[in-house]
């Protein structure tokens, strides 16, 4: 390929939501018939530059230029963006499943013959975008019946239908097993070959190194790296250092541990996908939390930490497959939410608006929800004790509100996730599983969360934090595991952690040697 | 303003659907010279609409889990026809009848609950598929007659409460103790919230109590004596009496048990209760099969006021209680609604039948009318909540404040 002008430049491209700058000055330059990595943390920007150059963020609602092929592009919409051949495959994927290969391959861009659909031409030029993409299944086929590798071919091949000269592809292996993932990393490849220019959203180093000429890092909405990888090397540290590099300030409060002995531990759990047999989201951990001790799980999206966390709690994840999990060295067989609460178990969702809340109810409804029995005598809630309750933990948590006969939706996030967490301290439980406790709620909020976590364990609790945010875990936590593709890959002492060593157990399965670069085909 | 805030506890707008139905009752009675607030009218018109209050009782919880139940008229047509024939052609005693009628509403009801919870099939298709069914059903077994039940059902779908004691009350004495009963339990519901108020430390005058109580009495020895002051022989009307009863104990069970709850937190959000340790499948179930078993209820106050089951019996009864929960303001994405809510609601379309027929309005402008009120109800509703403020109507009730256990019970009492 010659080295010409580069096919995109996306020149200082700033987006500013209320309240935050998502992207700040962002530069990058993609050049022709290259696969051009980006990678940075969760929340980082990488998807709302995408979001800027496929259109869905138009033209005008953000500042900065975009230069295809030369020539400045003002996108209204991402119609307009996939005029120009610009065709991004999201993480979710965009199918639908009751219709056809063909059907979802040429929807919106229907084979018209006069008014109608000519379905046989369709059908011809579908089965020619398949052998493309190495798929050998019927074109007839509801996209339903094919696995969620297969339906990314699909989507592949949508993209190609429509001449495509940029494909961007959102964390294309995120859903994917290993087999999948080295099938599609293959087949982007193979488009490179055929002068396909590729963007590829990844964290993942190993697949990095695989197929990307470049990469970009992008952090705190700003590019901070940007360098051309040589021959399927590259340099892990560097683009580790450019992903965490934010300065660790005092933001956590200071804490001293009394660690007791084991009380909750897990062996050789395996947790299969609910709905993708065969696919294991957990694969054999085993882990264990001293009382008293603040456990981190440290894992990117999609690693696994969540999964682990909902299946031990009554299985609400997945299917079990196998392992063990006892609590003071009891076994515990807890194989419904209420059982695993009964056994001393609490776990907190990341989710707070559509896992952990009922928003139509109040406070006090939603404090006393997971241990209602406490409250009810002779078969009757008791509504006084209800109040009382929820008024003794307005205190002790500090939930800023007039009164706790409000709607939790009234509330703001600070304050809905105390009265999450307060939901979760009333059933006494010994074990609690806080999933991304802090995630969109505010500095002074959090500080407040991370002084209850210690307290909890502080009252001889197992407390297991899931976060997404290094400085957090690093911050909070005595021990932390980090979790990669559904696989334990560390446990290492908060003392002897940073976050460049996490963040590399957190994106390599094996934690003892760098993934291996494959040879380039 | 603030002193009526305090009389009437919390928030006045609450009051709104109450209040429109007292409008309608007082306009009818002035367009109709009268006619509306009469003894024999009142107790035809409760005797009259039971059933679908009882239907409504049900179908505020079926609409607060999520989903609809659209064969509770073909079931109560089914049960009613179903104790008439085991009574006229099997010779069932009459209590037999009426127990095999309630054993096939909970049959029913799990067949609902099984497909719906078990097999995952949505309530609207489930009961589709149920109204169908059992409206076939009893065309078949009854092939297309009408069949008389026996004339103990006359007791609960057309009784009145016996007479006895002195005559100088110039009043029905069991419908005079039932007012006495209920005034009673408001005076003690009242005395207790006062009490637990203070002990907490909240401000609770004295006379805020005693002019509440004032006023309590006043509408609840009116309703009495408009109730019982009827022609010697009637009274406050049993199937009314049914009513109540059933109203105060579904009252109880929706907002002072784990179940009711449960049944709330799985319409509000259905991932967060279940890990929340709500069993939502066990939930679902449970309030499929209770909906059939109300829905015999109301098949056999229908067919003991009829004299006999007919096999159109119930046709369209699912949508008037669907109706009086909407217009109690429930929410048709489940979370939000209340039996008491729905009571009202259920009296709204029941006065406006009432009293756009003792003006003379005919069955099909009536039909109009009620869509239209029916449609402005929601509306409101619906505007109150994008405005974002709390709707109206759906606050009204959902959840009493929880310093006032009881304080629906005779409210409901009253009503009815």
């Amino acid at each position: 390929m010659a080295e010409r002008m580069p096919l995109l430049e996306m020149q200082q491209i700033t987006k500013v939501f209320p309240g935050v700058r998502a992207l700040d000055d962002v530069t990058m330059q993609v050049h022709r018939g290259r696969i051009h990595a980006i990678c940075g943390e969760n929340g980082a920007g990488k998807s709302t530059l995408m979001k800027v150059l496929s259109g869905v963020y138009p033209h005008g609602t953000y500042e900065g230029r975009i230069l295809f092929d030369g020539e400045e592009m003002h996108f209204t919409d991402i119609k307009s963006s996939e005029e120009k051949g610009i065709v991004i495959i999201h993480q979710e994927l965009a199918l639908i499943p009751e219709l056809s290969i063909t059907e979802n391959i040429f929807l919106g861009s229907e084979v018209m013959r006069g008014v109608l659909i000519d379905w046989d031409q369709a059908r011809w030029r579908a089965m020619d975008l398949l052998a493309r993409v190495g798929l050998d299944v019927d074109p007839d086929t509801p996209v339903k019946q094919l696995g969620v590798g297969q339906q990314q071919l699909v989507e592949i091949a949508k993209a190609l239908s429509k001449n495509v000269r940029l494909l961007i592809l959102d964390e294309p292996t995120s859903a994917l097993n290993e087999e999948d993932s080295a099938n599609l990393l293959e087949i982007m490849r193979g488009l490179r070959a055929r002068g396909i220019t590729q963007i590829m959203i990844s964290h993942k180093l190993g697949e990095i190194a695989e197929v990307s000429d470049s990469v970009t890092v992008i952090r705190d909405g700003k590019t901070v790296a940007d360098y051309e990888v040589e021959e399927g090397h590259v340099d892990e540290d560097r683009i580790i250092r450019a992903m965490v590099g934010r300065p660790l300030d005092n933001r956590y409060p200071d804490w001293e541990p009394r660690i007791g002995n084991v009380l909750f531990e897990v062996e050789h759990w395996n947790t299969e996908h609910p709905t993708v047999p065969g696919r294991l989201v957990v694969k054999d951990a085993s882990f264990h939390v001293r009382e008293g001790e603040v456990v981190g799980f440290a894992g990117l999206m999609g690693a696994g930490r969540t999964e682990l966390a909902r299946s031990l709690f009554g299985r609400s994840y997945g299917n079990y497959l196998s392992g063990t999990m006892r609590i003071a060295g009891e076994p515990i067989r807890a194989t419904t939410v209420s059982q695993a609460i009964d056994a001393g178990l609490a776990y907190v969702p990341e989710d707070r608006k559509t896992l952990g809340l009922n928003l139509l109810d109040d406070i006090k409804g939603t404090i006393v929800a997971a241990n209602l029995q406490a409250i009810t005598r002779h078969g009757l809630l008791q509504p006084e004790q209800e109040v009382d309750v929820a008024e003794r933990f307005r205190k002790e948590l500090r939930i800023k509100t007039a009164s706790v006969d409000v709607g939790v939706a009234t509330l703001s996030g600070g304050n809905q996730q105390k009265v999450v967490l307060a939901k979760w301290m009333y059933p006494e439980p010994r074990v609690l599983i806080l999933d991304e406790p802090t995630r969109g709620i505010d500095v002074g909020a959090k500080f407040e969360i991370y002084k209850l976590i210690h307290a909890l364990a502080e009252q001889g609790k197992a407390v297991i934090v899931i976060s997404s945010e290094l400085p957090e875990i690093l911050g909070v936590c005595d021990r932390i595991y980090t979790i990669c593709e559904g696989r334990i890959t560390g446990d290492i002492a908060a003392k002897d952690a940073d976050q460049e060593t996490l963040m590399r157990r957190m994106t390599t399965t094996s934690s003892t040697e760098p993934a291996v670069p494959a040879p380039t085909a | 303003m603030r002193t009526l805030k305090q009389i009437l506890g919390g928030n006045l707008q609450q009051y709104t659907m109450v209040l429109a139905l007292i409008a309608l009752i007082a306009v009818f009675h002035f367009t109709t010279d009268g006619r509306m607030l009469t003894p024999s009218n009142l107790q035809n018109l409760i005797a009259g609409n039971a059933y679908v209050l009882v239907l409504a009782i049900g179908m505020v919880m079926v609409i607060v889990v999520g989903h609809i139940d659209l064969s509770v008229g073909s079931v109560a047509g089914f049960v009613g026809m179903a104790t008439a024939i085991s009574a006229s052609q099997y010779n069932f005693p009459w209590w037999a009848a009426l127990l095999v009628g309630l054993l096939i509403g909970i049959i029913v009801g799990c067949w609902h609950g099984f497909w719906l919870a078990k097999m995952g099939i949505p309530g609207f298709i489930t009961t589709l598929a149920g109204m169908m069914i059992f409206r076939g059903l009893v065309i078949w077994v009854s092939q297309s007659i009408s069949k008389p039940v026996p004339s103990e059902f006359q007791i609960f779908g057309a009784g009145y409460l016996p007479e006895w004691g002195p005559a100088f009350t110039g009043m029905n004495n069991s419908t005079l103790l039932l007012g006495i009963l209920a005034l009673a339990w408001f005076v003690y519901a009242e005395v207790h919230r006062r009490q637990a108020a203070l002990k907490r430390g909240v401000q609770s005058p004295l006379w805020v109590m005693l002019v509440r109580l004032g006023l309590m009495a006043i509408v609840i020895g009116t309703v009495t004596w408009l109730f019982g002051s009827g022609r010697p022989g009637t009274s406050f009307p049993i199937p009314g009496v049914i009513l109540v009863v059933l109203v105060i104990i579904y009252h109880v069970i929706t907002q002072r048990t784990r179940f009711g709850r449960h049944i709330y937190a799985v319409g509000g959000n259905r991932a967060a209760a279940a890990l929340s340790g709500v069993n939502t499948n066990k939930i679902y179930f449970l309030v499929m099969a209770n909906m059939s078993f109300l829905a015999a209820i109301a098949g056999i106050l229908f067919v003991g006021r009829a004299t006999a089951a007919g096999p159109s019996d119930g046709t369209m009864w699912e949508l008037d209680a669907i109706a009086a929960v909407f217009i109690g303001g429930a929410a048709v994405s489940g979370g939000i609604g209340t039996v008491v809510g729905s009571m009202i609601g259920g009296l709204v379309m029941a006065v406006l039948n009432n009293g756009l027929m003792l003006m003379g309005v005919g069955a099909d402008q009536t039909q109009v009318i009620k869509g239209l009120v029916l449609l402005a109800a929601v509306a409101f509703d619906v505007r109150n909540k994008n405005a974002g403020r709390p709707s109206l109507i759906g606050n009204l009730l959902r959840r009493k404040d929880a310093t006032a256990p009881g304080k629906a019970e005779p409210e409901a009492a009253l009503k009815a």
